[in-house]
C-alpha cells in the first residue's frame, strides 16, 4: 500500500475520532446535575469547596470553551487529576493498562486459535458430528453471560479442584521485576520461569472467559466463509493439480476464507474491550476495566471519561488496522 | 442437505421463550414468595434436594433469605422488559433513520451515516457503562443508555436494504405515478425489507438481555431491592464458596433464555431467508 | 490396435440426495488412445463432467462411484489410495475447468499457482519450467508476470494461464472441461488452437468436454455423445457428424447453426433432460424423441454399427 493512500485513510479517520471525543465529552457535560456537586456529594463539602472544584474542572466556563480545552488537553494526554489518587489520570491509567492489554491479547489469541481450526474442521466435515458439536457449542458461546461463566470456571477449577489461582494477575512471591509492566514480558526478560508460569496460570481462566463469546462468533464466520470458499472452482482446480490436502485447505482455502473472519474479529474486539470490565471484576484482575468500575462508584469522573475515550480510540484503531490487514491479504482491493 | 438445527429443537426453544414470557407476565401469580421477603433464618438455605433444603424454597435462598426461584421469576420481568423495549425503540428509530438515509441520500445520509460511524467507534458495553456512570442507575436510564447505541444496528441493515430497494421496479413505478417520498418509504420499501429487520431484532433482544445483565452485574443497572438476574449473580459471588446456588441459578436462567432466543431466531432466519441456509 | 491410455468400463456414479439416488453416470464405457483427441458432447446434466471428475478421483460425498473400472496407463484408478491419486493428478492427468476467472485463486499470485504444481510433483527447476510453460502458451514477459495476481490478467490471458498450469508437468492426458463456454469466440478459438498445438508438440491425449458439436468437428478424432448419464452414440467424428444415427445426435446437430448451409433452420431440441432419480428402464430420450416407438420403453443396449461405431437406439 502506498504511503499516500495510508495517509488518505488516516485522514478519513479524523471525523470519527473527533465525533467520538465529542460524545465522550458530552456524556459528562450534558447529563443533568452538576458533576462537581455529584462528585463531592458524599463528602459534606462546603459550597466553597464545590465552587473551587467547579472552577478546577472548568465547569464555570461555556460549553464550547470547555470542549476546546478538553480537546487540547486530551490530545496531549492530559485528562486532569484523578480525584482519589491525587495523581494525573493518565498516570493512573498507564499503570493499569499493561494488565488489560495482556488479558485482551491472550483472549484474542485464545479465541483465534480455537475458532479458526474449529471453523475449518466444521466446514470440511460439514454435517458431521464435529460440525454439529461446534455449531451447538457456538450457540452456547454467544448465549453465555461472561460474568457468570467466569464465576463457574472459578468455582470448578480454582475452588473445587484447586488447579488455578482464584484472583489477581500474579502471586506476590512470583512478581517479576518491573521492566515494561507487562507481567509475561517482564518474566521473560528477567528469565523468571516461575513468574511466567504463575502469570500464565492466573491468565488462563480470565482469558478463556473473555475470549469464548468471540470464539463462538468467529467459529461461525470461519465455517460459513470456508464453506463458501470450498465450493469455488479454484479449490476444484487446486485438487486437480494434485496438491496436498494441507496445502489446499491451509493456503488456497484459508487465505480466502480468513478475510471475513478478520473483519468480524475486528468488530468483535468491541465486546472484548467491554468484556474487560466484567471479567476483571470477576477475577480481581488489576487492569483498566476494574479501575473504570471502581472509579464509577467513587464518582471519579475524569478517570471514567479518559478511560471511555481510550477504549473507543483503541476500538477505532483496531478496526483501522484490520482494514489495512484486509487490504494486504486481499489483492483484489489492493491498488 | 440436512439442516443443522432440527425443527424440534427450534420448537422447544420457542416454547421456552414463551414460558419465560408467561412467567414474567404472571409473576405475582406464579412466584411462590414475595421476591423481597427477607428472613435471616433462611440465609443461604440450599436448594430443596440438598441437606437442609426445603421444598417451599425449591432453589434455595440468598444471603438475605429471599427465595431464589421467586427472584428469578421476577427477574425475568426486568430482562424481558428491557430486552424488548430497547430493541423496539431502537428498531423504530433505526428503521426511520435507515429509510431516510437510504432513500433520501445526500446530506441526510451523510449526517446519519456519520453518526452511525461515530457510535460504532464505541465498544457497546463501554458506551453503556459510560452513560450509566453519568446518568446513574435505574431501569429507565438503562433503557436509554442501551437504546442510544442499539438503533445503529437496524439502521445499518435498513439503509443497505433501502439502497438496494430504491433501484427496483416497484419503487420506480411508485415514483412514476407521483407517490410522495414518505409514501414510498413507508408504503413500498418498508414492507419489502421487513424480514431482515425482524431477524435482526430477534437476535438483538438476546444480546440486549446479556448487556442488561452485565450492567446489573457491575452494579450499574437495576437497583436493589428489584430482582435482576445480573445483580443476583453479583450478590452470590461473595458466597460462592459456601452457597454456589445463589449465583448459579440466575446465571442459568440468563443462559437458558438467551440460548432459546438465539435458537428460535436462527429458525426464523432460516424460514425468512433461504439464502442463508447452509 | 495399441493399448488405450484411458479405458473406462461400465462406470456408475450416483449422488445420494434426500429424495433418492441420482444416477449421474450410468454404465459409461469408453477409451482414449495415446495422442488421441476424444470429444464428449451432451447437454448439462448429461453426466459428461461427472464421468471425468471420476477419472480425476474428485467425486466427493454425497457422490460415490458405485461400480465400474477406470484404467489409466495400465493402473486401476477406482479405489486407488489418496496419496497415489494425488501424484497422478496434475502430473499424468491434468484438467482445465470451464472458467479461468473462477478457477485461478484470487488470493495467490499466478507464479505461486504454477510453481506449486511443479513442486508438488517433485519437478526440479520449478521456476524456470513455469516461465517456459507460460511462454509456450503465449504469455508475454512471463518472468515478470509471475508475481501478478489473476485479476491483473485479461480474460484470454487467464485462460492461457490455466492451460499453462494444467500442462506444466507435461501430462499424458488433458481433460478440458468446457474450455469454451465462458469466452468470446476469438479467445475460444485461440485457446482451442493452443491446446491442439501443444497436444501435437507433447503427444498427449485430450478429452474435450463440450456441448458444442462445432468444436468437436474441428478438433476431435472421435466423439461420444452423452445423454442422461449414458453414452448414446460414439464413433469417428466424421461419421457421426456426417450421418448421425441416434435421434438425440440428430437433434444436437440440428440445434447448431451450419456454416456451410445457412438456410437450414436451427431447431432446438424440445423438452428437458429427465430427472435422474427413478428413471424408467427404456430409452432415456424417449419422452423427447420425435421417432419414438413402443419398443423404446424396453431397455436399449449399446449396439455396434460399423467400424468403431456404437449406437444406443432401437432404430439402428
Amino acid at each position: 500500500m502506498s504511503p499516500s493512500l495510508l495517509l488518505h485513510r488516516l485522514l478519513q479517520l479524523l471525523p470519527v475520532l473527533l465525533g467520538v471525543t465529542v460524545i465522550v465529552f458530552g456524556m459528562m457535560s450534558l447529563t443533568p446535575g452538576d458533576p462537581a456537586e455529584t462528585m463531592l456529594a458524599n463528602q459534606n463539602a462546603t459550597p466553597a469547596q464545590i465552587a473551587t472544584l467547579r472552577h478546577d474542572m472548568g465547569l464555570d466556563r461555556s460549553l464550547p470553551v470547555r470542549f476546546a480545552s478538553f480537546l487540547t488537553h486530551a490530545v496531549q494526554g492530559d485528562f486532569g487529576q484523578s480525584l482519589f489518587h491525587h495523581r494525573p489520570v493518565a498516570a493512573v491509567i498507564a499503570e493499569r493498562l499493561p494488565a488489560t492489554v495482556e488479558l485482551s491479547a491472550a483472549a484474542l489469541l485464545f479465541s483465534l486459535l480455537l475458532a479458526i481450526p474449529l471453523g475449518v474442521i466444521a466446514a470440511v466435515h460439514r454435517g458431521g458430528l464435529l460440525d454439529r458439536l461446534a455449531t451447538v457449542g457456538s450457540l452456547f458461546g454467544v448465549s453465555l453471560p461472561g460474568f457468570w461463566f467466569g464465576i463457574l470456571l472459578l468455582l470448578v477449577f480454582a475452588v473445587d479442584f484447586r488447579l488455578l489461582p482464584v484472583s489477581g494477575a500474579i502471586d506476590y512471591a512470583s512478581q517479576p521485576p518491573t521492566i515494561t509492566g507487562f507481567l509475561i514480558l517482564d518474566s521473560l526478560l528477567a528469565l523468571r520461569l516461575d513468574s511466567l508460569g504463575n502469570a500464565l496460570a492466573h491468565l488462563l481462566l480470565p482469558a478463556i472467559t473473555l475470549g469464548l463469546p468471540m470464539a463462538a462468533i468467529l467459529m461461525r464466520v470461519t465455517r460459513a466463509s470456508m464453506l463458501e470458499v470450498l465450493r469455488q472452482d479454484y479449490i476444484t482446480f487446486a485438487e486437480a493439480k494434485g496438491l496436498s490436502r494441507a496445502r489446499i485447505l491451509g493456503l488456497h482455502a484459508l487465505k480466502n476464507a480468513l478475510l471475513p473472519t478478520i473483519t468480524v474479529a475486528a468488530i468483535e474486539t468491541g465486546s472484548l474491550l467491554g468484556g474487560n470490565m466484567v471479567v476483571e471484576t470477576v477475577f480481581g484482575w488489576p487492569g483498566l476495566g476494574r479501575l473504570v468500575v471502581e472509579s464509577i462508584f467513587a464518582r471519579n469522573y475524569p478517570l471514567v471519561q479518559a478511560a471511555v475515550l481510550l477504549y473507543a480510540l483503541t476500538y477505532v484503531l483496531v478496526n483501522f488496522c484490520a482494514d489495512l490487514l484486509y487490504t494486504v491479504l486481499n489483492p483484489r482491493v489492493r491498488m | 442437505m440436512k439442516r443443522l438445527l432440527p425443527g424440534r429443537l427450534a420448537q422447544a426453544a420457542a416454547l421456552t421463550v414463551l414460558a419465560f414470557v408467561l412467567l414474567a407476565a404472571c409473576a405475582p401469580l406464579v412466584a411462590p414468595h414475595d421476591p423481597a421477603d427477607t428472613d435471616l433464618f433462611r440465609r443461604l438455605q440450599p436448594p430443596a434436594w440438598m441437606v437442609n433444603g426445603d421444598w417451599s424454597y425449591p432453589l434455595g435462598c440468598d444471603a438475605l433469605g429471599r427465595d431464589i426461584l421467586s427472584r428469578i421469576i421476577y427477574g425475568a420481568q426486568v430482562s424481558i422488559f428491557i430486552g424488548v423495549v430497547v430493541v423496539l425503540i431502537a428498531t423504530v428509530i433505526g428503521v426511520m433513520a435507515g429509510l431516510a438515509a437510504g432513500y433520501l441520500r445526500g446530506w441526510v445520509d451523510r449526517v446519519i451515516s456519520g453518526l452511525v460511524d461515530i457510535l460504532l467507534g464505541f465498544p457497546y458495553l463501554i458506551f453503556a457503562v459510560g452513560l450509566m456512570a453519568m446518568m446513574g442507575p435505574g431501569v429507565l436510564n438503562m433503557v436509554l443508555a442501551l437504546a442510544y447505541k442499539e438503533w445503529v444496528v437496524p439502521c445499518r441493515v435498513v439503509r443497505g436494504e433501502t439502497l438496494a430497494a430504491r433501484e427496483t421496479e416497484y419503487v420506480e413505478a411508485a415514483r412514476a405515478i407521483g407517490a410522495s417520498g414518505l409514501t414510498i418509504m413507508l408504503g413500498e420499501i418498508l414492507p419489502n425489507i421487513l424480514s431482515p429487520v425482524i431477524v435482526v431484532a430477534t437476535v438483538r433482544i438476546a444480546q440486549v438481555i446479556i448487556l442488561e445483565a452485565s450492567l446489573s452485574f457491575l452494579g450499574l443497572g437495576v437497583q436493589p431491592p428489584t430482582a435482576s438476574w445480573g445483580s443476583m449473580v453479583a450478590d452470590g459471588r461473595a458466597f460462592i464458596l459456601d452457597a454456589w446456588w445463589v449465583s448459579t441459578f440466575p446465571g442459568l436462567a440468563i443462559l437458558l433464555l438467551v440460548l432459546s432466543i438465539n435458537v428460535a431466531s436462527q429458525a426464523v432466519r432460516d424460514a425468512l431467508d433461504p439464502r442463508l441456509h447452509d | 490396435m495399441t493399448e488405450p491410455l484411458l479405458e473406462i468400463t461400465d462406470l456408475r456414479v450416483a449422488f445420494h440426495a434426500r429424495h433418492g439416488k441420482v444416477r449421474a453416470v450410468d454404465g459409461v464405457s469408453l477409451t482414449v488412445a495415446p495422442g488421441e483427441c476424444l470429444g464428449i458432447v451432451g447437454e448439462s446434466g448429461s453426466g459428461k463432467s461427472v464421468t471425468f471428475a471420476a477419472v480425476m478421483g474428485l467425486i466427493r460425498p454425497p457422490g460415490r462411484i458405485e461400480a465400474g473400472r477406470i484404467r489409466f496407463a495400465g493402473r486401476d484408478l477406482v479405489g486407488l489410495d489418496a496419496a497415489s491419486y494425488r501424484q497422478l493428478r496434475g502430473r499424468d492427468i491434468a484438467m482445465t475447468l470451464q472458467d479461468a476467472q473462477t478457477s485461478l485463486n484470487p488470493a495467490l499470485t499466478v507464479g505461486t499457482q504454477i510453481i506449486e504444481v511443479l513442486a508438488a510433483h517433485g519437478e526440479g527447476n520449478a521456476r524456470a519450467r513455469a516461465v517456459e510453460m507460460m511462454t509456450m502458451v503465449g504469455i508475454p514477459a512471463a518472468e515478470r508476470r509471475l508475481g501478478d495476481y489473476p485479476h491483473q490478467f485479461s480474460g484470454g490471458m487467464r485462460q492461457r494461464m490455466m492451460v499453462a498450469i494444467a500442462l506444466s508437468c507435461r501430462p499424458k492426458l488433458l481433460i478440458a472441461d468446457e474450455p469454451t463456454t465462458a469466452l468470446d469466440v476469438t479467445i475460444q478459438a485461440q485457446v482451442l488452437e493452443l491446446i491442439a498445438s501443444i497436444r501435437a508438440k507433447l503427444g498427449m491425449s485430450v478429452v474435450l468436454i463440450t456441448h458444442d458439436l462445432g468444436v468437436v468437428a474441428d478438433y476431435c478424432d472421435r466423439v461420444a455423445v452423452m445423454y442422461a448419464g449414458q453414452i448414446v452414440e460414439a464413433g469417428r467424428t466424421a461419421d457421426i457428424i456426417g450421418s448421425p444415427r441416434h435421434p438425440y445426435t440428430e437433434g444436437l446437430l440440428a440445434s447448431v447453426p451450419d456454416l456451410h448451409n445457412l438456410d437450414r433452420p436451427i431447431r432446438p431440441i424440445e423438452g428437458q433432460v429427465p430427472d435422474l432419480i427413478d428413471l424408467p428402464p427404456g430409452c432415456r430420450f424417449l419422452p423427447r424423441c420425435p421417432k419414438a416407438r413402443p419398443d423404446c420403453a424396453k431397455p436399449v443396449p449399446m449396439r455396434a454399427v460399423g467400424e468403431g461405431r456404437n449406437v444406443r437406439c432401437v432404430l439402428t
